[in-house]
């Protein structure tokens, strides 16, 4: 006892001014690291705007508007790549996010104990896939399935709106949607799994208690005690699906042409990166490009800023979340 | 047993310090990807003959002249020849190097390789989108034969900007006043219709897949896939298959002589066996050369390549430049390229 007593005064005497000296080095050390992320996306930000000077001067806020993609006249704009970013995260979020919160609640909820976690490692290993895997088997596999079978169907059925005709060729806007869907779906799906599982069990056993449904826990207990944080795991989704490169560049179709129809080729501002990038000559062609980039890091910054604010609403004291 | 094994080290140590001796040079280069496999099959039989490397990346046309100009590599590679006025004032001399064809090909149930017969016009007016199916009246009327389907046609072209995209959009812009006026001659241009594949390989691989497809590759893709082929009308009006001997024929009748820098298009060339999508692909070098000792490395293996890498060309369905025009770029090594005191780097012939 004494002797406890005695080495608990001596500690403190003994390490204080070391551990003082330690730990102002260590906050020294990690802010510079969190500061040097800041300088990092503040230098990013400045030399995109930098090389992008000539288009923006040349174009100005017509950039945005214009479907132009000329390189031989020098005449660019992005609305066909924007057009093409957007609809493609859209498509791949309207699909992903029902079938991973399906994929989450399976897991949490309804498996045998012993299938999750081959099931749940399974699913983490699919998010491990390099893009471009996903893009080769979006070819040679989803594309050839998708134009002798999903899209004859779909435009069968839905063939009278704009959205679902013209050719099945099966290389296109629908097909790019459904490949990045593919690859956020693990993203969104094992954060989804760990929002549930933090669901306290009292919650559940007295919904339970009371005769409600696996359904009625789920709908009533579950999804809206996890809102917040299925809503964190869309947003991380978002994030990939909108600055995929090597999947969508091989399925998308890379043409620089508006189009109505989900089955028509289109473009997105990151596969015309990629497919562009290399041998662009010409000034003007380049900054184009760089001014491409520079509208993507704006699109991403907006969203996921507004998707902070949004969830700090949401988790604010006297809001409904 | 002992004896034998020292000798075997020995010979080894001997062996290996050879190849360190050997290893000194090594030449670089970067550009278009056209060329790739034979300048890599070209650097393989040079290393082995003299001990010299070939570091060749292929990044594409409009990289290896980005490179050059920078002054990173020995020598650029591009398909798409610079103007004279551009080589002058970036200080570059170039010259051809390697010949071949751009072959239009198609996937389309039941037509075999070669039958189908376009014209150019026929085929600018489908990479204009104004064909749209595969039994227009303008196809039909020259496929006599041939029971074409009502499919729609999905044109495929290069994503990317390439050398193969200019000398194809070059032979368009020749035969098709409308494909002149609204789209142009570029290693890439606002196609008005299909979409895009990636690399030779990326439109190979669209045009296996999709049904009604045409697109264009450079020759050995087609012919290393086993695609079907199209047969072309040429400028004297006869239809010819592409095969190496009839992109040697677009090539007799150019004037490499009399055109400065070999500014030559290979394209819709007359003659009656002339293949009418050909091209040649370009080397670039700087003029005043820094490393004199570098620079003779560079042309001795270029020169070993003229001479001795035509069975290895012609293998990977490539077109040997002709010994006339092999003897004129090497006037152009003695009289344009020079080390940094105005001394000949390459002696005249």
């Amino acid at each position: 006892m004494s002797r406890t007593a005695t080495s608990e005064s001596q500690i403190p005497e003994a390490t204080a001014p070391r551990r003082a000296f330690g730990d102002v080095a260590f906050k020294a050390i990690t802010t510079g690291f969190a500061v040097g992320i800041l300088l990092l996306l503040g230098a990013m930000f400045f030399v995109l705007w930098r090389e992008s000077a000539l288009a923006i001067e040349a174009f100005g806020p017509g950039f945005l508007t214009s479907a132009k993609w000329n390189p031989v006249t020098e005449k660019f704009g992005a609305l066909v790549a924007i057009t093409g970013t957007l609809v493609s995260t859209v498509i791949a979020l309207l699909v992903a996010v029902p079938v991973s919160i399906g994929i989450a609640l399976f897991l949490a909820e309804l498996a045998p104990e012993k299938i999750r976690t081959p099931f749940g490692v399974a699913i983490e290993l699919l998010a491990a896939i390099p893009s471009i895997v996903y893009g080769m088997w979006g070819l040679f596999v989803l594309a050839p399935l998708m134009s002798a079978y999903l899209q004859p169907a779909l435009g069968g059925l839905f063939g009278w709106t704009p959205f679902f005709s013209g050719p099945q060729m099966g290389i296109g806007m629908l097909t790019a949607g459904l490949v990045l869907a593919l690859m956020i779906i693990p993203f969104i799906a094992s954060v989804t799994r760990d929002v549930f599982r933090m669901v306290p069990a009292q919650l559940k056993e007295s919904a339970y208690g009371m005769g409600a449904t696996t359904w009625e826990v789920v709908k009533d207990i579950m999804i809206p005690y996890g809102r917040k944080g299925i809503y964190g795991a869309v947003f991380l989704g978002l994030g990939r699906a909108l600055g995929e490169t090597m999947a969508v560049t091989f399925v998308i179709g890379n043409a620089h042409r508006l189009n109505w129809s989900l089955f028509a080729p289109g473009n997105s501002i990151a596969s015309t990166l990629a497919n562009e990038f290399t041998e662009a000559d010409g000034d003007l062609y380049l900054s184009s490009l760089v001014a491409l980039g520079l509208v993507l890091f704006l699109i991403t910054f907006l969203i996921l800023g507004f998707a902070q604010l949004y969830l700090k609403r949401m988790s604010a004291p006297g809001s409904k979340g | 047993m002992r004896k034998q094994t020292v000798l075997t080290l020995l010979t080894t140590g001997a062996l290996a310090l050879a190849g360190v001796a050997y290893a000194g040079t090594t030449i670089t280069g970067a550009g278009a990807t056209f060329p790739y496999p034979i300048y890599s099959k070209w650097a393989h039989a040079y290393n082995q003959a003299t001990g010299v490397k070939l570091n060749y990346q292929s990044i594409g046309s409009g990289g290896g002249v980005k490179q050059i100009k920078a002054n990173t590599v020995d020598f650029g590679a591009s398909d798409a020849p610079l103007k004279a006025k551009d080589l002058q004032q970036a200080g570059l001399v170039q010259f051809p190097m390697i010949m071949g064809g751009v072959v239009p090909v198609v996937n389309l149930l039941g037509i075999p390789s070669g039958k189908l017969r376009l014209t150019g016009p026929v085929l600018a007016d489908i990479y204009l989108g104004k064909i749209k199916r595969w039994n227009d009246p303008a196809i039909a009327k020259i496929n006599p034969g041939l029971t074409l389907p009502a499919a729609e046609i999905a044109v495929v072209h290069r994503a990317d900007g390439s050398g193969t995209t200019w000398i194809f959009t070059n032979y368009l812009t020749k035969v098709s006043p409308a494909w002149a006026d609204e789209i142009g001659n570029a290693k890439a241009v606002q196609w008005p219709a299909g979409m895009g594949g990636k690399g030779n390989e990326g439109v190979a691989a669209f045009v296996s897949k999709v049904n009604g497809s045409i697109g264009y590759v450079e020759y050995a893709y087609a012919k290393q896939n086993h695609m079907t082929v199209v047969t072309m009308q040429n400028h004297d009006g006869t239809f010819v298959a592409p095969t190496a001997a009839n992109f040697q024929a677009a090539a007799e009748g150019a004037d490499w002589k009399g055109t400065p820098g070999y500014y030559v298009v290979l394209t819709d060339q007359p003659g009656k066996n002339a293949w009418p999508i050909t091209g040649a692909s370009f080397i670039l070098m700087h003029k005043k050369q820094r490393g004199p000792a570098q620079a003779a490395e560079v042309l001795k293996f270029l020169n070993w390549s003229y001479v001795n890498g035509n069975q290895a060309a012609m293998d990977l369905d490539y077109v040997p430049m002709p010994a006339s025009v092999v003897t004129l770029v090497r006037q152009t090594w003695a009289d344009e390229i020079k080390g940094a005191g105005g001394e000949t780097i390459w002696p005249a012939n």
